[in-house]
C-alpha cells in the first residue's frame, strides 16, 4: 500500500489550497453571517473546472479522478464548509447519477452544461415526512401522454434556489407483494429550473453551512418531458442509494476539511494567546490535545482517501462496491470533525465562543456532516448490515 | 502566431534563502515558485492564445526540478515546454544565461518572445533585453499592456509618471511587469494533462549555436565576491535628552561614524 500522493495530485492540492486561501477564506465569515450564497466564487469555480472534476472530458468535465475531487472539497472546507458542500452536492448528487444512469442524450443535454460549469445541480430526495425512512415519501409522478406530472414537495435541498438542474425522486408505482403488503416504487427525474409548476418554498435558517441555500421545492402539476426520467422506472430507490454512497465520500471530505481547518486555526491561536506569561502552546495540555486532534483527522483522511480510491476502481469495474468504504469514511470523518472542532473551540477559550474566530463557525458547520446524506446511525446500519449478513 | 515565454523558477520568499560556498544561490534546497513577472508574461501570452489561437511554448533554464514549474505552466494552458538543463550551465550570470537561452530560442519558431521584467532573486532585469540583443530583435521593456495588431505589437511601457505606447514589428521581445495582469489559476484537468505531456529537455550538447566561453560559471563575467544573509540590526541606543542636546548628540555620533 502506498499512501504517498503523486506529483499531479500534489499539484492539484496546491491549486485547491491557493484558491481556497485567496478566494474563499476572505468571504467565509461574512457569508456565514449574511447567509448570502457565494455566487461569485461559485462562478470562479465553474470557470476553473472545479464543478466537474471526476467527470470525463467527453461530458464537459476535467477527466480527473475521485481522489482529486475529494481533495478539492477538503481544501475548500478547510476554510469554508459552505463552499465545500456546494461543490459536493453538485458533483456527487447531480452530475454523478446522470453520468451513471443517464442516456447519451441526457448526458449531452444535462451533464455537459453541469460538468463544464455552465449550470449548477441539486438533488431532491428528502421530504417533510421522509428522511431516513424513504417509504414515507409523498411526492409522486404520474404518466400523462408524453409527460410526467409531478406533485408534492421536497425539503432541506442543498443548492436549493441557486441550482439550474435537479434530480428529483418521486413515487411512480405502488406494488403488492405475495402477502398483499404494499410498497412504493420510486423513479428518478431530471427537472429544470423554471419548469411551470416548480416553485420554491421556505428557506431554511440553519445552525451551520448557512450560505448554502437550503430550500423547500414545491411541485404543483409540474409537467416534465417523458424523456427526463433518469434510469428505469421504479428503480429510483436504488439510484438514490447508489448516488448517496458517492455523496457520502464528498461529505466525508467536507468533514475532513472542516476538522483540519479547525486545527490550522487553533495552531495559529495557541502560539499567539498568552496566559501565565507564555503562549498557551507551551502548556502540555494544549500540545497533547492538538496531537490527539491531528491523529484523529489523519485517520479520517486515510478512510476518506481509501473510499475515493475504491470509487475510482468502481469507475473502471462496476462490480466493485464502495458502499462500506463510503459509510466508514463518512461516519468516522463526521464524528472526528465534530469532536475536533469542539476541542478547537475549547482551546480558544472564551474567544472560541465568539463569532470573531473561525472555529465557532467550524463547530457549527461540522454538526451537519453527522446528519445529512445519511446520519451516523445510518452509516452504522450500512456497515454492520454487511458484517452480519 | 508562435509565442515563446521565458520563465524562471525562483526561491519562494516564504522559505529561507541559502547559499553555496561559491556565493551563488543554493537553489536545490529552497522552495521554489514561478517568478511573478514571468507568470504575468505567461498570462499575457495565454490571453493572446485565447484571442488568436496562438501557440504558447514556455522555456526555462534551470535544475531538473524546474520541471514542476513547467508543468504548472502547461496546466495553466501553455502548449509546450522546454527545459534547458546541464551541470555545465550551472552558476551562470545574466550574460551566460541569456547566451544559453538565446541559443535555445534559435531552435524554436517564434513571432513574439515574452520574458518577465526581472526575477525576484537576482533583480537585474538584464536577461530579457540581452536575449533580444543576441537574437537581433527589437525589445520593449516594462510592458503593462500588450495588444497585437496584424504583424505588430502595441505595448504600453511603464514610465515614472506616464506610459509610452510603443509599436514594434514582430518578431520582437517584450519584458512583462507583474502588474500587467492577474494570472489565471491552473485547472484540475489541465494538471492531469500536463503530467501526460512530454517536456522537451535540452542539455549543453543540444545547443549547437553556443560558444563554451559564454556558458556556466566560467563563462560569466560577473564574479560574486561575497554573499550573505541580511545582517540583523542591533537594538540601537536610546538616549533621553532635551531637543537641543539631542541634535548635538546625533551630530556628534554622525561625525564619529564619518557620515558627515
Amino acid at each position: 500500500m502506498d499512501f504517498t500522493l503523486d506529483k499531479k495530485h500534489e499539484m492539484a492540492r496546491q491549486l485547491f489550497r491557493e484558491f481556497a486561501q485567496n478566494e474563499v477564506k476572505p468571504l467565509a465569515q461574512e457569508i456565514d453571517e449574511t447567509e448570502q450564497f457565494p455566487r461569485e466564487n461559485v462562478e470562479k469555480m465553474m470557470k476553473y473546472g472545479f464543478m466537474g472534476i471526476p467527470i470525463p472530458k467527453e461530458y464537459g468535465g476535467q477527466g480527473c479522478d475521485v481522489l482529486t475531487y475529494v481533495m478539492c472539497v477538503e481544501e475548500l472546507s478547510k476554510v469554508c464548509g459552505t463552499t465545500g458542500v456546494i461543490v459536493s452536492a453538485h458533483t456527487s448528487l447531480c452530475c454523478d447519477p446522470i453520468l451513471t444512469y443517464g442516456t447519451e442524450e441526457q448526458k449531452q443535454k444535462f451533464l455537459v452544461p453541469l460538468a463544464s460549469g455552465k449550470k449548477l445541480g441539486a438533488f431532491a430526495l428528502t421530504e417533510p415526512g421522509a428522511g431516513t425512512d424513504a417509504q414515507g415519501a409523498q411526492c409522486k409522478a404520474v404518466e400523462d401522454g408524453d409527460s410526467w406530472v409531478l406533485n408534492g414537495s421536497k425539503c432541506f435541498i442543498t443548492n436549493g434556489k441557486e441550482a439550474d438542474i435537479y434530480i428529483v425522486f418521486a413515487v411512480t408505482d405502488i406494488v403488492e407483494d405475495a402477502k398483499g403488503r404494499k410498497s412504493k416504487k420510486f423513479s428518478a427525474f431530471i427537472v429544470e429550473k423554471d419548469t411551470p409548476g416548480f416553485t420554491f418554498g421556505t428557506k431554511e435558517k440553519k445552525m451551520g453551512i448557512r450560505a448554502s441555500s437550503t430550500y423547500e421545492l414545491i411541485f404543483q402539476d409540474c409537467r416534465i418531458p417523458k424523456d427526463n426520467i433518469l434510469g428505469p422506472r421504479g428503480k429510483g430507490f436504488g439510484i438514490a442509494m447508489h448516488t448517496l454512497d458517492g455523496g457520502r465520500i464528498g461529505i466525508a471530505a467536507q468533514a475532513l476539511g472542516i476538522g483540519e481547518g479547525s486545527i490550522d486555526a487553533t495552531i495559529d491561536f495557541v502560539k499567539e494567546r498568552k496566559q501565565f506569561g507564555r503562549p498557551i502552546a507551551a502548556f502540555q495540555n494544549t500540545a497533547f490535545q492538538l496531537a490527539d486532534m491531528k491523529a484523529r483527522m489523519d485517520a479520517a483522511k486515510y478512510l476518506v482517501y481509501n473510499a475515493a480510491c475504491t470509487k475510482d476502481i468502481y469507475t473502471q469495474d462496476h462490480r466493485t462496491s464502495y458502499s462500506i468504504e463510503a459509510a466508514e469514511a463518512k461516519l468516522f470523518a463526521a464524528e472526528a470533525a465534530m469532536a475536533v472542532t469542539t476541542k478547537a473551540v475549547q482551546l480558544h477559550g472564551g474567544y472560541g465562543y465568539t463569532r470573531e474566530y473561525d472555529v465557532e463557525r467550524m463547530m457549527r458547520d461540522a454538526k451537519i456532516t453527522e446528519i445529512y446524506e445519511g446520519t451516523s446511525e445510518v452509516q452504522r446500519l450500512v456497515i454492520s448490515g454487511a458484517m452480519l449478513k | 502566431m508562435n509565442i515563446v515565454v521565458c520563465i524562471k523558477q525562483v526561491p519562494d520568499t516564504k522559505g529561507g534563502v541559502k547559499f553555496n560556498p561559491d556565493g551563488t544561490l543554493d537553489r536545490a534546497s529552497m522552495l521554489a515558485i514561478m517568478n511573478p513577472d514571468d507568470k504575468a508574461g505567461l498570462e499575457a501570452a495565454l490571453r493572446l492564445k485565447d484571442e488568436t489561437g496562438a501557440k504558447v511554448t514556455v522555456v526555462t533554464m534551470g535544475l531538473p526540478k524546474a520541471d514542476d514549474m513547467l508543468r504548472e505552466a502547461l496546466a495553466m494552458g501553455a502548449d509546450e515546454a522546454v527545459l534547458i538543463t546541464d551541470r555545465r550551465l550551472g552558476g551562470a550570470d545574466t550574460w551566460a544565461t541569456s547566451s544559453t537561452i538565446a541559443a535555445g530560442l534559435k531552435k524554436l519558431d517564434y513571432d513574439l518572445i515574452i520574458t518577465g521584467r526581472q526575477a525576484i532573486d537576482g533583480d537585474t532585469a538584464q536577461v530579457g533585453p540581452q536575449i533580444a540583443e543576441h537574437l537581433g530583435l527589437p525589445v520593449i521593456s516594462y510592458a503593462e499592456a500588450i495588444k497585437v495588431e496584424g504583424n505588430s505589437v502595441i505595448v504600453q511601457r511603464q514610465y515614472e509618471d506616464r506610459y509610452h505606447e510603443i509599436k514594434a514589428q514582430m518578431p520582437c521581445l517584450i519584458t512583462a511587469l507583474a502588474e500587467l495582469n492577474e494570472p489565471r489559476y491552473m485547472t484540475p484537468g489541465g494538471i492531469f494533462d500536463a503530467f501526460d505531456k512530454e517536456v522537451t529537455v535540452w542539455g549543453r550538447d543540444d545547443l549547437t549555436d553556443l560558444d563554451d566561453a559564454n556558458i556556466g560559471l566560467a563563462g560569466s563575467p560577473t564574479k560574486i565576491a561575497k554573499a550573505s544573509d541580511k545582517v540583523r540590526k542591533g537594538a540601537g541606543e536610546k538616549v533621553a535628552l532635551d531637543p537641543k542636546e539631542s541634535v548635538e548628540y546625533i551630530v556628534s555620533k554622525l561625525k564619529e561614524k564619518h557620515v558627515i
